[in-house]
């Protein structure tokens, strides 16, 4: 039987269009307890390579025949091993290019939306990692908000579209994942907005994000308009695009809201995350469209892969926005966290350029999940 | 450095093939060894760990020197439990309140990721040539891992005309006091 080789495009495909898949992920056990694939539809089973080194024979049985299989690890060396030998098992499956590493790199773009005159909005999905980036594109023109580490996906989409990156915005100082966004703009000429709060102790030259500040993409001028919304960091910032959606950042998700806790100041922001939450965002209209800057759960994707949610129904739904009580939300958001990002300090010193890591420690620092939220 | 009986360099290879290496070159020393792997992935330390524990060797520890990972792994045994034989016995907690000596005989890597501290390092197979270095006056408790190699080294030092010997027991893989690591 052949191995076939799947590209993290390809796995990102059956996740969004809901496809069923079997893997079979031969990392150790805290590394799959920890961090995985996941899908609607997909079914898992973890047996770490090296309990396989002395043949597949044991765990045939379980490996169904009526599926795809991907064969799974960290790098792919063991994922290529493990296939193989269920290939001359005479099994067919397929091993992920890359494995892990790949997966957690993987960005699919998807359009969220059109604008005015031709403008279109995008939303770059990193599944692996539950990062998610965006692009405004208004004739000619192009702003990016929140951008991941893989400044190439970024230019290289604008070539594609045959627009010039004017903005790069920051929402906050990101302390999960690696920014791009100083290196688009010293690439492209464009200008670097970050939130002065968030940049005391930033060793490069940004333009300051303020409340209120007002940028306008392409003739047809459509309006990013930035919003102070503190909590999750003490300088976050949202914007609103064309009057219509509304960009979060770490502080609301659809299904959770950001923690104060990833800059060690969580009992000094929780009243900030509620005056945000509570204040400044009902003061929104509810037709806005939310667009975080992450998703946690793979049941937070629409149909079309998308994540974005009508404010009015998360002021409904999501339990964050729900906690009547004071004391009740500042227990919420402050004891009984979720574990705090892989490297977190760290990556929060690569923001702010203190430490210029290699790619592969880059790669090292964001394995793993995101952890920006409390629910 | 960490002694060893053997080393495996696995430097510059990827994930399989430093476990796929030392699951060959394991085979080659005795049970009770300790076997050095050099590997330079990252990824190594934890699949040793969990690969070691699965086939019942003992992983001992890591060193990390620039780009390089030493690993330490002792070839677990598969032997029945011996019936410890040596009657003069002492507890781990009783030896904190004693002066004698604590005479450590696990491998010296064992000794280097974990000791009491001023317990004094000889692994049971260096014991009968290095007698010298001990005194019969004083009391001796002998320590291993789990109270096993103690008890043939106890036997060792008793048969050699020492009398204030101990077997301390279980031994130190429930020791929960201070450790030192000479890492």
């Amino acid at each position: 039987m052949t191995v076939n080789k799947w590209t993290a495009a390809t796995v990102a495909r059956k996740v969004i269009d809901n496809e069923e898949l079997f893997i079979l992920d031969v990392r150790n056990a805290d590394a799959f307890e920890d961090w995985k694939i996941d899908g609607h539809k997909f079914e898992y089973l973890n047996i770490p390579y090296f309990e396989l080194l002395d043949g597949v024979e044991e765990i045939l049985p379980k490996i169904p025949t009526d599926k795809e299989v991907l064969v799974v690890c960290a790098k792919e060396g063991s994922s290529v091993m493990v296939a193989e030998m269920l290939s001359e098992a005479g099994r067919e499956v397929a091993y992920l290019e890359g494995g892990m590493k790949s997966w957690s790199s993987y960005l699919e773009p998807i359009k969220v939306a059109d604008l005015p005159n031709g403008g279109e909005l995008y939303q770059f999905v990193r599944l692996g990692k539950g990062c998610l980036s965006y692009m405004v594109i208004s004739e000619g023109e192009a702003a990016i908000i929140d951008a991941v580490r893989f400044t190439d996906i970024f230019t290289n989409f604008a070539k594609d579209k045959g627009v010039e990156i004017k903005h790069v915005f920051d929402t906050h100082l990101h302390a999960d994942h690696i920014s791009g966004g100083r290196h688009i703009a010293a690439e492209t000429g464009a200008t670097y907005y970050l939130p002065p709060k968030d940049a005391t102790e930033v060793v490069f030259d940004y333009t300051p994000l303020n409340d209120g500040l007002n940028v306008k993409i392409g003739s047809s001028q459509i309006d990013v308009n930035a919003l102070y919304s503190p909590g999750h960091t003490i300088g976050s910032t949202s914007f609103v695009i064309d009057n219509q959606y509304l960009l979060t950042g770490d502080i609301l998700f659809i299904d959770s809201i950001g923690r104060p806790d990833l800059a060690g100041l969580a009992e000094d922001w929780v009243g900030d995350l509620r005056e945000t939450l509570y204040t400044r965002y009902r003061e929104l209209a509810e037709d806005l469209v939310v667009l975080p800057a992450h998703f946690m759960i793979i049941d937070e994707l629409n149909e079309d892969g998308t994540v974005a949610k009508r404010l009015g129904d998360l002021f409904k739904e999501n339990h964050g926005l729900n906690i009547e009580d004071e004391d009740e939300f500042r227990s919420t958001v402050t004891d009984n966290l979720p574990p705090q990002p892989n490297a977190y300090e760290q990556i929060r010193q690569v923001n702010m350029g203190k430490i210029t890591p290699d790619n592969d420690e880059q790669t090292e620092m964001e394995i793993g999940p995101n952890r920006c939220a409390v629910r | 450095m960490i002694q060893a009986n053997m080393q495996l360099d696995a430097k510059g290879l990827a994930c399989p093939m430093p476990i796929v290496k030392t699951k060959k070159a394991i085979t080659d020393i005795e049970e009770g060894q300790v076997l050095e792997i050099q590997a330079t992935d990252k990824g190594s330390k934890a699949d040793l760990a969990a690969w070691a524990s699965t086939v019942g060797h003992q992983y001992l520890g890591t060193v990390e020197e620039g780009d390089v990972l030493y690993h330490y792994i002792r070839k677990g045994s598969n032997e029945p439990e011996v019936e410890k034989t040596f009657e003069q016995t002492v507890s781990l907690e009783e030896i904190e309140s004693r002066n004698g000596l604590v005479l450590d005989v696990r491998e010296a890597a064992e000794y280097a990721f974990g000791h009491i501290e001023g317990a004094k390092s000889i692994p049971m197979g260096e014991l009968e040539s290095r007698l010298g270095e001990l005194d019969k006056e004083e009391e001796i408790y002998v320590i291993c891992r789990t109270g096993k190699r103690s008890d043939l080294a106890a036997q060792l030092l008793a048969k050699n005309g020492f009398t204030k010997v101990y077997n301390v027991l279980p031994g130190m893989n429930e020791w929960n006091g201070n450790i030192k690591k000479d890492i």
